[in-house]
């Protein structure tokens, strides 16, 4: 993968782009769709019980706990890692872990490695950097295959190629496997199990000679020094048993105090990510067995902006995200304009919040338009199984994008308009002036059409009212407004 | 509280809301010092802004028993936003005020079925009706299926079901102007649904959210009509009879 999403513009502008892709529409409609039911059917047998709000509780407590004393759990978590006989690194942002992971490889003289699915190896742009070293990192996952094999950038958390339906994929196979190894046989159709075994077959060689896997970890045990995989295809536990060193980079908000905690997590986020009672594959390990498995093991526990975040007094609920994608789902916003957008490998409602609490706002556009790339209709709250209020933090993120950019000079024309709005809004007085002009306006304006109701309706708006009346009519402002109504009645005669 | 937007815009929502509680022997008033929620300020980030609309707010309408509203969004933005605007105030008397008034806030259809205790509120509107359930009053409110309830009482309306009710219409605030394609693409797929439904009238509890919706519905020369919940549970026999002659 060489591409990243360096360069993606302000989101209202990407945005753009993708929606005017019907293709990319339809697959995203179908599979959040699918996906969406799928979640609704296994949650629904928990709730009927009561059983999933306990599970949610519980699931936010414990992350809320350990956040709290994150250095404690953090420094429990090494001493166990290293007592298991794991080596483990701390790294402070991208640049730091990657040089960690390259120098790894070359140590063994390693020229390629195999990875299972991570998010925060994908966030610290590992396979560019490695690529940059004379290292190839191969992706396993086969959507992330998908994703490496077209040169494409990742457009969803859980399943990073869903912008793409199976005869695309089918294209991609047909013309890049080759290049990267084992070539799709000829007549490959777009039946999904002939395209899972042509993936299977192209991977199998890679797994068979791979000297060195990369992982990320889904949890890290503090009291066991045990990482935690879960996963659906089995590649992952390909990528953990077979090559002699294993790397697993963890973002520092991983870390479980406790065996016991699993418990809440491996029952929330298979039915929250791929909507099943429990995932096929969950893999545990703990440091180096002798004998059996990786014989050197590494962890890069990482920060890069994750205790920036933890700072954020609303913000900091973000860290309790276990990726699983739901709020991606059901998010109307996503469901229209997809991942890429989002210009992150955190896309959706969580990517809106995770990236600037991370990476911090007032000096990149990109990263401001996100807390705005939302209607707030609060779904994806409504589906988090850990209870991360979204809405209330992208509210929070918004005021924090104002209050850095006051005064700056791109947001002159909404802070003048938000200023008037407070001046009138101030005093009832001040507001009855204002619709009284809005009233004379509506009866020069909405003359030309009256809609099914029979009121007059205006179809184009001048200056900022353009970007509403490009597609909507509104209506004409009334001759007279409520206020107006009940000054000269009183309220009678209604 | 009949809200800005229909204040400004949709007068006949608050008339509406007015003739209804009045119909239901409540003792109704309008404070003419309200203005806002101060919820445009809030969900675009100027919280600084919001300060003086929520200080207005509480002066207007301390001391009632009920704040009702014929809105789930301004209702969810009073119980649940003011007391953000006010700590940010630093101000311990606005910080009180909020505490004593916000809480007294009700969406209309709450009010009617939790406060009154009403479902068949007497009214009359023979027409083919979907209903869309706006996403403050679902997931803010969590006002569930009491507009349904409110709407199946009515004489003469047949309620037809929308697909995919509960997703977002796209309308979200000033995201309507500063996400203006994503807000349309979404609106866009409402407006479908509502067409295939054949129902001659949207019905909603959120004026904002109608006049997106309806915005696209008269573009696209849809022939269908949004009417605000309040003013489907106002009409009455006698009332339509007027309309008539």
């Amino acid at each position: 993968m060489s591409r990243t999403f360096l360069g993606t513009p302000a989101f209202p502008e990407a945005a753009r782009a993708a929606l005017a892709d019907p293709q990319l529409r339809r697959n995203l409609a179908h599979a959040t769709g699918t996906i969406r039911g799928k979640r609704a059917a296994v949650v629904a047998e928990l709730e009927e019980t009561g059983e999933w709000e306990q599970l949610r509780l519980a699931g936010a407590a414990i992350k809320d706990q350990t956040l709290h004393h994150l250095d404690e759990h953090l420094v429990r978590l090494e001493e166990s890692l290293v007592a298991a006989g794991a080596v483990v690194h701390w790294a402070r942002d991208a640049e730091e872990a990657c040089a960690v992971v390259a120098s790894i490889a070359h140590r063994h003289g390693l020229d390629e490695v195999v990875k299972i699915k991570s998010m925060a190896t994908a966030e610290i742009g590992l396979n560019e950097a490695l690529a940059a070293e004379g290292i190839a990192a191969w992706e396993t996952d086969l959507a992330e295959l998908i994703v490496q094999l077209g040169d494409d950038l990742p457009s969803h958390i859980l399943v990073p190629a869903i912008h793409r339906n199976r005869a695309e994929i089918r294209e991609i196979f047909l013309r890049e496997m080759a290049g990267a190894g084992r070539p799709a046989p000829d007549d490959l159709t777009d039946e999904p199990a002939r395209l899972a075994e042509a993936a299977r077959l192209h991977l199998r060689e890679k797994f068979l000679r791979a000297g060195m896997a990369v992982s990320g970890a889904n949890f890290a045990v503090a009291e066991t020094g045990t990482l935690v995989v879960v996963e659906s295809e089995g590649n992952g536990r390909m990528c953990l048993t077979l090559p002699e060193v294993l790397v697993s980079v963890v973002g520092i908000e991983k870390v479980v105090p406790t065996w016991a905690d699993l418990d809440a997590f491996l029952q929330l986020l298979p039915r929250s990510s791929t909507g099943e009672r429990m995932n096929p594959y969950t893999s545990t390990w703990t440091g180096v067995t002798p004998g059996d498995g990786p014989q050197e093991v590494h962890v890069v526990l990482l920060d890069n902006g994750r205790t920036r975040a933890l700072a954020d007094e609303v913000g900091r609920q973000a860290l309790r995200c276990i990726r699983c994608s739901a709020c991606l789902n059901v998010c109307p916003v996503y469901e229209r304009t997809g991942g890429h957008a989002y210009g992150s490998v955190y896309p959706g409602p969580i990517g809106a919040i995770l990236t600037p609490l991370m990476r911090g706002v007032g000096t990149d556009e990109q990263v401001d338009s996100l807390p705005y790339a939302s209607s707030l209709c609060g779904a994806c709250y409504e589906v988090c199984p850990v209870l991360i209020d979204i809405p209330s933090v992208l509210v929070d993120q918004r005021a924090q994008v104002v209050d850095a950019r006051r005064g700056h000079v791109s947001h002159v024309g909404e802070s003048a308009a938000m200023k008037g709005a407070a001046w009138a809004f101030g005093s009832a007085s001040r507001l009855a002036g204002a619709e009284r002009l809005a009233g004379l306006a509506g009866k020069f304006l909405g003359r030309r059409r009256v809609d099914p109701g029979g009121r007059g309706v205006v179809s184009r708006l001048l200056g900022p009212g353009g970007a509403w009346s490009e597609a909507r009519d509104l209506p004409a402002p009334p001759r007279e407004s409520f206020r107006a109504w009940w000054r000269r009645t009183n309220g009678a005669d209604t | 509280m009949v809200t800005c937007v229909n204040d400004a815009m949709f007068p006949d929502v608050g008339k509406a809301t007015l003739t209804l509680l009045r119909r239901l022997g409540v003792d109704v008033e309008f404070p003419t010092a309200q203005t806002c929620c101060a919820q445009p300020m809030v969900n675009t980030g100027y919280l600084d802004e919001a300060v003086p609309v929520v200080r207005t707010f509480v002066d207007a309408f301390e001391g009632y028993d009920h704040v009702v509203t014929p809105s789930g969004s301004c209702a969810g933005s009073c119980r649940h936003q003011h007391s953000i605007v006010a700590r940010r105030s630093g101000d311990a008397g606005l910080q009180r005020a909020v505490a004593e008034v916000s809480p007294r806030v009700s969406e209309l259809s709450e009010f009617l079925v939790d406060v009154l205790g009403v479902e068949d509120v007497g009214a009359h509107y023979p027409h083919r009706v979907t209903y869309h359930p706006t996403c403050h009053s679902l997931r803010m409110l969590g006002v569930g299926d009491r507009p349904t309830r409110l709407l199946r009482a009515v004489k003469g309306l047949d309620l037809v079901e929308l697909p995919a009710a509960e997703q977002c219409c796209g309308f979200g605030g000033t995201f309507a102007v500063k996400n203006a394609d994503t807000s349309v693409a979404m609106g866009s797929d409402k407006a479908r649904h509502v067409r295939e439904t054949g129902a001659d009238v949207l019905v909603a509890g959120d004026s904002s959210c109608l006049m997106h919706v309806g915005g696209l519905l008269s573009r696209q020369r849809a022939g269908v009509r949004v009417v605000h919940l309040a003013e489907v549970l106002a009409s009455t026999e006698a009332s339509a009879r007027e309309v008539a002659s």
